[in-house]
Parts: C-alpha cells; sequence; structure tokens
C-alpha cells in the first residue's frame, strides 16, 4: 500500500487557542464571573464509614451571609431505578449517594451538605456549622479484605453479579466474571516453565491541575445552565438531567477551558449540588474544590490485587495465560476491571486464557478512569511476570515479546479478534532504537547500580458519536464548531483534519468548542476518541462543503463537472481556488454550511512500549530515570507535536505511579497526604527528557489512519521501570509504588 | 471585618484594590482586581499555577497576602506581552507545544521570565530545578524545558 501524500497531515502548525492560553486570557471555570453569583461550599465526611444519625443546619441556615443549604433530602422524589449513563447500569441512587450521601457515608470526603453564601469564604465558614451526626462503622479499604467472609458491608443492597447472573447473599463484591479461551490448564500442561506471581497497585489520583469546578444557575424559564470542567459536556447534561430528573433539553451545558482531565473529569461532581443550589436560592451558583477535596471527594484510579501466571515452552513460545483481577471500585461498583481484562494478555497471541475480574467496593472515594484506566496495573503484573520468563529462558525480553506478539487476526479471551494492529511494529522499533543497544553508563556513585528494563502496553481505544459543523466564510477561513472539549491541542489536530479535504491552511480554521443546545451530540474527550472520532466528522462536514461548492461552482460556471483537488475548482475552462470561490458563494446561492455526524466502530487499538534505564540507590532505596523511550502507535501523527506530547505526559504519569504516587491510608480510611506536597507528582526535576518514536500503522477504517494516541502510553512505564530495577538490583519489585522504603526493603531481604 | 487600601504597581502601572485582611494575593488579583490569568491548583503553594512576581521575587501568590503587597510592584501573566506583541518565552511555549491544556502555563511563564532574568543561559538541569516549583500533569516537562531553552537562545540573540 502506498503511503497517501499530505500537505498539511502530519505537519506542526500553533494552536488556534495559543495566544489565549500564553496571555493568560483563556477562560476555564473558575474565571467564570456573572450576575448576582453565590458561592458554594460541600461538608465532607471525616469518616470513611459512618451512618448518619441527623444533620442539623439551623445554625447554619441562621447565619446572615448563608442564602441556602442542601442535602441529599433535596433531590426530587424519584422512585429507584437502573440507569445508564454510559459507564453500566448503575441504581440511581448510587449515582446521586456520590453527589451527596444518604443514609450512610462510604468515603472519607462523602458529601453530604451544601451552602451557597455571598464568597467562597463564607460558604466554607457556614458549611462547619452544620452539626452532623455519625456512628462510625467499620472500613474495608483493600479488595482481598473486601472479599473476606465477614468483611464489614458497604451497601446492604449490593448483590454479586456473578458470570452475569444475579446472586443472593449481600456481598462487597459487585461483579465478578471470567473470560475463557481454549484451555489453560491444558496449555500450562504443555508448558516447560510456568510462572505464577502476585502484585498489589496502591490508589492513585489523576493529578489534574485544576481542581473541578462547576456554576450553575436554575433560569427563571426553568432552564438550567452549567457552566464546568468536563471532558464531556453531553455526559454533564445526561447526568444532571438524570439525577434532578429534567429532560435532557432543559440543561444547557457549556464546557470551560478544562485544565487536565486524564479519565477524572469524565464524571460529575459538584454540578447537580451547584444546581440544586441555584433552584434553592434563585441566583447562579458557582462551586470550585480545594486541593483536599479533590484528593479527597473525587474520584482516583482503583488499586488492586492481581495475580498472573503465564506458561511457555522452551523455545519462549506462551501456550497458556490466567489472571486474576480483583480492583478497587471504591464507594461505589465500577472498577474498570473489564477493560483491565480486556488488556492483560493483549500485546500476545496466547491460545489459552482463563481472566477472572472482580469489581470490589472498598470505603474509598468512588473511582474514575485513569488514561487506560485497568491496564497499567494489569500490564504491571504481565510485564513484569515475561521478563521473569525471558531471563530464566534466557531469551532477550524484546525477543520473547516479538516471537508472541499479536497481529491481525490474533484473538483475545474477550472474543474480539484484531484488525491490522502495530504491536509486532513497536516492538520491531523498541529493538531497533539506539536507545536498546546503548551503554548504561557509569553510576553516579559507589553505592549506586543501574538496569535497563523494556515493557509494552495496549488501549484499545474509544468511538462514540462525534458532530462538527462548517461555516464557509467570504474571506475564504472556515469556521469550525464542535463538541469536544479540547484538552491538549485537539481544536487544531481536528481542525486540521477538515483543512486537508479543503486544501487550506490550519490557520485558515476557526475551531470553536461549543455548548450542548449548539452541536450535535459528541462523547467524551476520552478513550483516545476525539483526534480519532471529532477528527472523522471534521474529515467528512469538510467533504459536505466542498460538495456544496461544487454545486456553486457548476451553477456560476453553467458546467456539468466540478472538479476539486488540491485546493483548486475545476469545471471546463474555469478555475477557481477555495478561497476565491468563497468570495462568490453569496452571489451564487445559500451561504455553505458543512455537517457531518458519526459514531465509528473499529478505533483500531494502540500499542505503546517502554525502553527505561535507571540508577538504583543501595543506601536509600531511591530509583532515579535516567533514560526513557516511549515508542507507540498512532497508526497516522495528525499534529506530531501533539501525539510526542501525550507520549511524554503519559510517561511522566507513567514515572510517578511506578515510583512515588499513592494514597497512603491510615486504618481508619483516611488519606494522610491529601496534598501535593505530600501526593509527590513528578517534577521537572524528577525526570530526564522522554525521547519518543512515532510508529504509523494506520488504522484501516479511518479516513487518514488515525489511532487515538491518548492512553496507551501510560501503561507500559511502571512495568518496564519494576524491570529496570530488577536488572539494576536482581530484585523483583511485585508492589507499585516502588519508593524508597520498598525498594530498600526488597534490598535488605536480599 | 474592615478593608484595607491597598495601592501598587501591577504589571507596571499604578493600580489599587480594597482587601480583606485575610485575602491572599491571589484572591486579590483574580476577584478584586479580575485579573484571572493567575490559576489556583491547590491553594498551598505547592503546584506553582498562582506564580507572580513581588518586586521582581518570584512567587506563590497563594501564600502573599494582598494586603502585603502595598507599595511593591507585582507582575502578573497579563503583563508578558508587550502590547499586541508576544513576548519570546510566550512564543516559544506556543511554537514548540509547551502546554496542554494551559493551566499551568501562567504559572510556567512566569518562572521561566524568572528563570531568565537571574540566569539568560540556563542549562537543563539549571532549568529543571528552576522549574521543579511548578506541576504540569500533561507535558512530562520534555517539551517546557526545550521551549525555555529555544526561548533563552532567541532572547540572547535579540539582545545582541
Amino acid at each position: 500500500m502506498s503511503t497517501p501524500q499530505y500537505s498539511l497531515i502530519g505537519t506542526r502548525p500553533p494552536r488556534h487557542d495559543g495566544a489565549d492560553k500564553v496571555t493568560g486570557r483563556a477562560l476555564y471555570g473558575a474565571d467564570l464571573k456573572m450576575s448576582g453569583l453565590l458561592h458554594g461550599s460541600i461538608l465532607r465526611s471525616p469518616h470513611a464509614h459512618a451512618r448518619i444519625l441527623s444533620i442539623d443546619t439551623s445554625k447554619a441556615a441562621a447565619h446572615p451571609d448563608c442564602r441556602g443549604i442542601v442535602t441529599a433530602a433535596d433531590f426530587p422524589a424519584t422512585p429507584e431505578r437502573i440507569v445508564d449513563l454510559g459507564e453500566g447500569e448503575t441504581p440511581l441512587s448510587y449515582i446521586r449517594g456520590n453527589m451527596l450521601a444518604s443514609g450512610k457515608v462510604l468515603y472519607e470526603g462523602h458529601a453530604v451538605a451544601a451552602v451557597a453564601a455571598t464568597s467562597a469564604q463564607a460558604a466554607a465558614e457556614i458549611a462547619k456549622l452544620i452539626e452532623m451526626k455519625y456512628e462510625p462503622l467499620p472500613c474495608v479499604l483493600t479488595a482481598p479484605a473486601a472479599m473476606a467472609p465477614g468483611a464489614p458491608l458497604l451497601h446492604p443492597d449490593l448483590r454479586c453479579k456473578e458470570f452475569g447472573q444475579p446472586t443472593t447473599a449481600p456481598s462487597n463484591v459487585a461483579d465478578h466474571f471470567r473470560q475463557v479461551m481454549g484451555n489453560s490448564e491444558e496449555g500450562f500442561a504443555q508448558a516447560d516453565i510456568v510462572i505464577e506471581r502476585e502484585f498489589t497497585t496502591s490508589t492513585v489520583h489523576q493529578g489534574y491541575i485544576e481542581p473541578h469546578t462547576a456554576t450553575a444557575l436554575w433560569n427563571n424559564d426553568g432552564r438550567l445552565l452549567i457552566w464546568c470542567a468536563t471532558q464531556g459536556s453531553f455526559v454533564v447534561r445526561d447526568s444532571v438531567a438524570c439525577m434532578l430528573d429534567l429532560p435532557v433539553s432543559r440543561v444547557r451545558v457549556t464546557p470551560m477551558e478544562i485544565g487536565g482531565g486524564f479519565g477524572g473529569k469524565v464524571p460529575v461532581y459538584v454540578e447537580p449540588v451547584a444546581a440544586l443550589l441555584s433552584q434553592k436560592t434563585g441566583h447562579p451558583v458557582k462551586i470550585t474544590m480545594t486541593r483536599r477535596e479533590v484528593l479527597e471527594g473525587s474520584g482516583p484510579t482503583p488499586g488492586s490485587f492481581i495475580r498472573v501466571k503465564i506458561g511457555a515452552k522452551k523455545d519462549g513460545t506462551l501456550v497458556a495465560a490466567q489472571a486474576y483481577l480483583a480492583y478497587e471500585a471504591g464507594a461505589y461498583p465500577g472498577a474498570m476491571v473489564s477493560p483491565a481484562a480486556t488488556c492483560v494478555f493483549a500485546a500476545y497471541d496466547i491460545p489459552n486464557q482463563t481472566i477472572d475480574g472482580y469489581d470490589v467496593v472498598v470505603n474509598k472515594p468512588s473511582t474514575a478512569p485513569y488514561r487506560a484506566p485497568g491496564a497499567t496495573n494489569a500490564a504491571f503484573a504481565t510485564e513484569t511476570v515475561l521478563d521473569e520468563i525471558a531471563e530464566t529462558l534466557k531469551l532477550d525480553p524484546l525477543d520473547l515479546r516479538i516471537r508472541n506478539a499479536a497481529k491481525e487476526g490474533t484473538r483475545r479471551a474477550d472474543g474480539a479478534k484484531f484488525r491490522r494492529i502495530g504491536c509486532l511494529e513497536v516492538l520491531e522499533t523498541m529493538k531497533a532504537h539506539p536507545h536498546y543497544s546503548a551503554p548504561l553508563g557509569e553510576p553516579s556513585h559507589a553505592a549506586a547500580q543501574r538496569g535497563r528494563g523494556v515493557a509494552v502496553g495496549f488501549w484499545m481505544n474509544a468511538g462514540l458519536p462525534s458532530s462538527c459543523t462548517l461555516n464557509v466564510h467570504a474571506d475564504g477561513s472556515v469556521g469550525l464548531i464542535e463538541g469536544s472539549t479540547d484538552i491538549g491541542g485537539s481544536r487544531t489536530s481536528i481542525a486540521m483534519q477538515a483543512a486537508e479535504v479543503l486544501g487550506l491552511q490550519s490557520e485558515d480554521m476557526r475551531p470553536s468548542v461549543v455548548d450542548t443546545d449548539t452541536i450535535g451530540y459528541t462523547g467524551v474527550t476520552g478513550g483516545s476518541r476525539t483526534t480519532f472520532a471529532t477528527g472523522w466528522a471534521a474529515h467528512d462536514a469538510a467533504q459536505d462543503v466542498v460538495r456544496q461548492m461544487k454545486e456553486r461552482a457548476a451553477r456560476l460556471w453553467q458546467v456539468e463537472e466540478v472538479q476539486f483537488a488540491n485546493g483548486v475548482f475545476t469545471g471546463g475552462e474555469h478555475k477557481l481556488t477555495f478561497k476565491q470561490l468563497a468570495a462568490r458563494v453569496g452571489e451564487i446561492g445559500a451561504p455553505v454550511v458543512g455537517r457531518a455526524s458519526v459514531n465509528p466502530r473499529g478505533a483500531g487499538g494502540s500499542f505503546a512500549g517502554v525502553i527505561v534505564d535507571v540508577e538504583v540507590d543501595m543506601e536509600t532505596g531511591k530509583t532515579s530515570i535516567i533514560r526513557f523511550t516511549s515508542v507507540q502507535d498512532a497508526g497516522k501523527a495528525i499534529h506530531p507535536s501533539y501525539v510526542e506530547g501525550q507520549m511524554q505526559g503519559g510517561s511522566v504519569q507513567g514515572i510517578g505511579w511506578a515510583l512515588n504516587e499513592e494514597y497512603f491510608m491510615s486504618a481508619e480510611g483516611r488519606m494522610m497526604n491529601a496534598s501535593f506536597l505530600d501526593y509527590r507528582m513528578p517534577t521537572a526535576l524528577d525526570v530526564p527528557m522522554i525521547d519518543t518514536a512515532i510508529v504509523e500503522v494506520p488504522n484501516p477504517v479511518h479516513p487518514y489512519g488515525v489511532r487515538g494516541v491518548g492512553e496507551a502510553n501510560i501503561v507500559a512505564p511502571p512495568a518496564a521501570i519494576a524491570n529496570a530495577i530488577h536488572a539494576a538490583t536482581g530484585h523483583r519489585m511485585r508492589h507499585l509504588p516502588m519508593n524508597p522504603p520498598s525498594v530498600m526493603a526488597a534490598i535488605l531481604r536480599g | 471585618m474592615k478593608k484595607v487600601h491597598v495601592q501598587l504597581t501591577l504589571n507596571g502601572e499604578p493600580a489599587e484594590f480594597l482587601a480583606e485582611p485575610r485575602q491572599t494575593l491571589l484572591e486579590c488579583l483574580r476577584d478584586n482586581l479580575n485579573l484571572t490569568g493567575t490559576k489556583e491548583g491547590c491553594g498551598d503553594g505547592n503546584c506553582g499555577s498562582c506564580s507572580v512576581l513581588l518586586d521582581g521575587q518570584l512567587v506563590t501568590s497563594c501564600l502573599v497576602l494582598g494586603v502585603e503587597t502595598d507599595g511593591l510592584r507585582v507582575d502578573t501573566v497579563e503583563g508578558i506581552a508587550k502590547g499586541s506583541t508576544l513576548h519570546p518565552i510566550q512564543k516559544a511555549f506556543i511554537d514548540n507545544a509547551a502546554l496542554q491544556c494551559g493551566i499551568c502555563t501562567p504559572g510556567f511563564l512566569m518562572a521561566t521570565k524568572s528563570l531568565l532574568e537571574h540566569n539568560p543561559n540556563p542549562t537543563e538541569p539549571e532549568i529543571r530545578l528552576w522549574l521543579a516549583n511548578n506541576l504540569c500533569r500533561c507535558t512530562g516537562y520534555d517539551k517546557i524545558v526545550r521551549a525555555v531553552m529555544i526561548a533563552a537562545a532567541e532572547m540572547q540573540e535579540s539582545a545582541q
């Protein structure tokens, strides 16, 4: 297949919102000002698990600056029902319960009441005047503890769905599923070597720098208007409408500029609460979380207990694999263990597999997606076991992976068969990369030892609906209207896909991200789908523009056939550029408005690998990253700088997850490190330059071959670093994070 | 509590505001002076998003009280560009994709401005050390560090 030639795709034009974002003019949620604006503050539980005996708001209500107080009792009286907001079927009471607790609190930081007042400071002070009476209950904090017989139960009504069937006994396990392919026991019997290991990973947070914020106005025409920081304005609309028992069209959500999300700004937290306060007070109400609230009250990503068993022949052929994945959902079901099962062995062609997944509730914040949710924990297990197999069989760890790499036609245990994928190309790029054969260099001091590790990760990526409208202006520029919140330059990567069709430059495009009244339904900026799906809609909308422009030209020139190539329309001896024709559209007929909506399947999964060199201080257990290379299949890199940016960002989040980050919980379920001082994310000083190698194995279904690149890059780093630490020290790490105490403990164990 | 009258030089021009004594400089900038370019990420001095220059000194404005700035010079992200012309640091950040979501960017720009005033030709380790007060969760810092190097070279060249 010959590589298509593009004029704009693959170049690096500046982003359309660049000037706004370097001058401080870009408006984020917290920057919003409004006439009559009140400020909200949320009162949160100090207990990880307790019964709410009473809520007395009388003192708070008597404060002169108080304008309104709401609790869970202010939700409309609606009979319990099962709803699906895109994350699976859930009782309405669970969804509302995470906004404002009812009956019990299930984690420290669980919201119980909210106050609207004349300033944020006053609201916070008044919230403290609300008198809560609790009966503390025993808490459970890990999946194994919550699954043990006699464990305290979070939800008396929760029953495990076992292999899709309801069971009768109360349980903290919401779901147990199994995926089977071939016969893993028979497979292990054929193996020359079988390695089985157990792993634990801590709860970590997405760590976006902008706290959650929302402003709600329950307007006098009965409409509810919301301005917020979200990855998906339509998800906010649908969630709030569901919780408040409104038709979706009564709610309008305007996405403000968003300060990071990584999955954590898919769910809603403060939006419905601000709406209830606005309904009560008749004023717009803004609620912005503090950093402590973000860590304690928004969704981190699951901690997990994992057991992985892999069998191989002497030559390295993998014959069987088993995984036991128990993931902490937090307070409400939904631990994203299903994607973990999809990803755990996805990089390999293993004929016999059995994968068991458990979705387990514990007394921690209800978890939210985090960049390839579930996959990073799982890859930590699989990729370190593979490293041990390679070591035992004396095989190069990349050769072992290349021998077994998943290809077009390889089937996964979840039943899906891969279309064209780039797993092998990523692994071969890693093998050929100069980093892989470069000397490790001398340790920086006598007590330091160096090692190199590799690993590979997979994320399947999402499709989901996207809509796009294009307005052709008389000067030949094109307004692009879309609904995908732009978290990292997607306005530009989407606009480029329309401009390529139109033969225009990126700066000829005027992209806008608009509210839910103004654009067709568009799914979340998540699942690495935005450049893929909304870009696809932009491409199709541009084709619609070309069709209409050809029709205008045919009428202008009185010809039957009009051709369009390289930005020029031709018909007979007539010729006009796109811009020249755009200038004359007004005299020929109606304005040209192109539109398209898509709901694509075949997102085309992405594989990403890591080569990492570490130096371990054998006297302190501190691990430093010396050199780091990220390799990822982008399908087609629309804007290579933004693809590199995703790879570098995911890599450094992976480094943080590997080496430092964790929710440090007391036995009573209190988070002991709820600040950026103590929840220690990597700084510029903690990491080296992150080298990138973009592999392009085009996604056959996408007009430009795009695969999403947002997520797969975080999957491999913790496993690769664990393998590098082993190479440096001889010790296998099986717990995340691999911070100095845990590395030192491994060294001292000998 | 009675509000305090504060007079200062803000982005090179005289300005005044009334501050509650408890209000941080960050709150005063955003709420009292309507300069929302300075961002709050943590409120306790650990993320650097609210970095501004106070009499030329790089500070996190969430840890400074508004009333403390009386008679002083405060420079924020809104004052970096010269009229409609972007500062070389701003331009380098855009051209080299040194921002993704952009929420930490004002803080990084102020920190970089301060760095290059102290050290016009910093090495990579010097840049990393200076910028370690500022958290970015999107970029992995690679393109930020490169943008700072490019801006430094650009400014050196135009100074000659």
